[in-house]
């Protein structure tokens, strides 16, 4: 029935500081950038993986009146938008020194789990992303017990 | 108006989250005005405003969330767990416990149980609420 997750996405407040952040930091690439007129379409993605990518999404009119827009942008700025989303990597203390060295911040450092080593980290505009490292490299949830000594 | 309370918030977050790398240490609310930019006499205020709760209300239940893994997740010792998290008494850290979620640190090891979502979304919604959701003390 359903094959795959094509897209989710991210409400930025500003889309060209998004893309300092996402590009620029992160290290995503572009994948789509399209002036619709009220709205651009702007899209990012992890290289080498075009079958998911990320809508950075300026709240707004047409789709929102002012009110609303400013409402989201106010609840974004607080943290309220929860586990905006969650990326691996290979090397998480390699990632965290170069995105240290780039200027992201973080809310939380390298922390070892039961189901590998992650970080967290807060985008411009107050999104929370993760970044982890699973153990032995395989993403599976962590057995309850494995933190038992 | 708008974008003056958007960026408000943002630094409040800020803050917020130093005291989440930080939990287990005496709180700074000094460093922590630093961090959001605000005097300190206003930091309280408006931390308040902006989270629902004092950063001294926030930080007590992040240390309680913090335990609540250590007495799910490891075999450790009460003792040894409440000053991990950042308590410096015991009775403090039982009592505190005990108010926040109705049951012992013993008790509750004894019937947690939380299956495997990843940590960071356990940490948020395993944590002891302020808004109302808890039973009030002495029943009321």
């Amino acid at each position: 029935m359903l094959d795959s997750i094509n897209i989710s996405h991210i409400f930025v407040s500003d889309q060209d500081k998004a893309l300092d952040f996402y590009v620029g930091k992160l290290g995503l690439e572009v994948t789509a950038d399209m002036n619709f007129g009220p709205m651009r379409w702007l899209t990012v993605g992890v290289s080498g993986d075009p079958s998911r990518v990320i809508l950075l999404e300026k709240p707004g009119p047409p789709a929102m009146d002012e009110t609303t827009a400013a409402n989201v942008r106010e609840l974004v700025a607080k943290g309220a938008s929860g586990f905006a989303v969650g990326f691996t990597t290979k090397d998480i203390h390699t990632t965290y020194e170069t995105l240290k060295a780039r200027g992201v911040e973080f809310n939380q450092e390298p922390t070892d789990r039961g189901y590998g080593t992650d970080i967290g980290v807060r985008d411009p505009f107050g999104n929370h992303i993760r970044i982890v490292q699973f153990a032995g490299g395989v993403n599976q949830a962590a057995p309850k017990t494995a933190a038992k000594a | 108006m708008s974008r003056a309370v958007e960026e408000l918030n943002r630094r409040m977050l800020r803050a917020r989250d130093a005291i989440d790398r930080a939990y287990a240490q005496p709180l700074d609310i000094q460093a922590l005005a630093e961090v959001a930019h605000v005097s300190e006499a206003h930091f309280i205020r408006t931390f308040r405003s902006t989270f629902g709760e004092t950063p001294h209300r926030y930080m007590q239940r992040r240390r309680v969330e913090r335990a609540m893994f250590m007495l799910r997740e490891t075999d450790r010792s009460v003792t040894d767990i409440c000053l991990e998290v950042g308590f410096t008494s015991l009775g403090t850290f039982s009592r505190t416990f005990r108010e926040i979620l109705g049951q012992t640190p013993t008790s509750y090891r004894q019937h947690a149980d939380v299956g495997s979502a990843p940590t960071c979304f356990t940490m948020a919604w395993t944590r002891p609420s302020s808004f109302g959701e808890a039973r009030p003390r002495n029943g009321r």
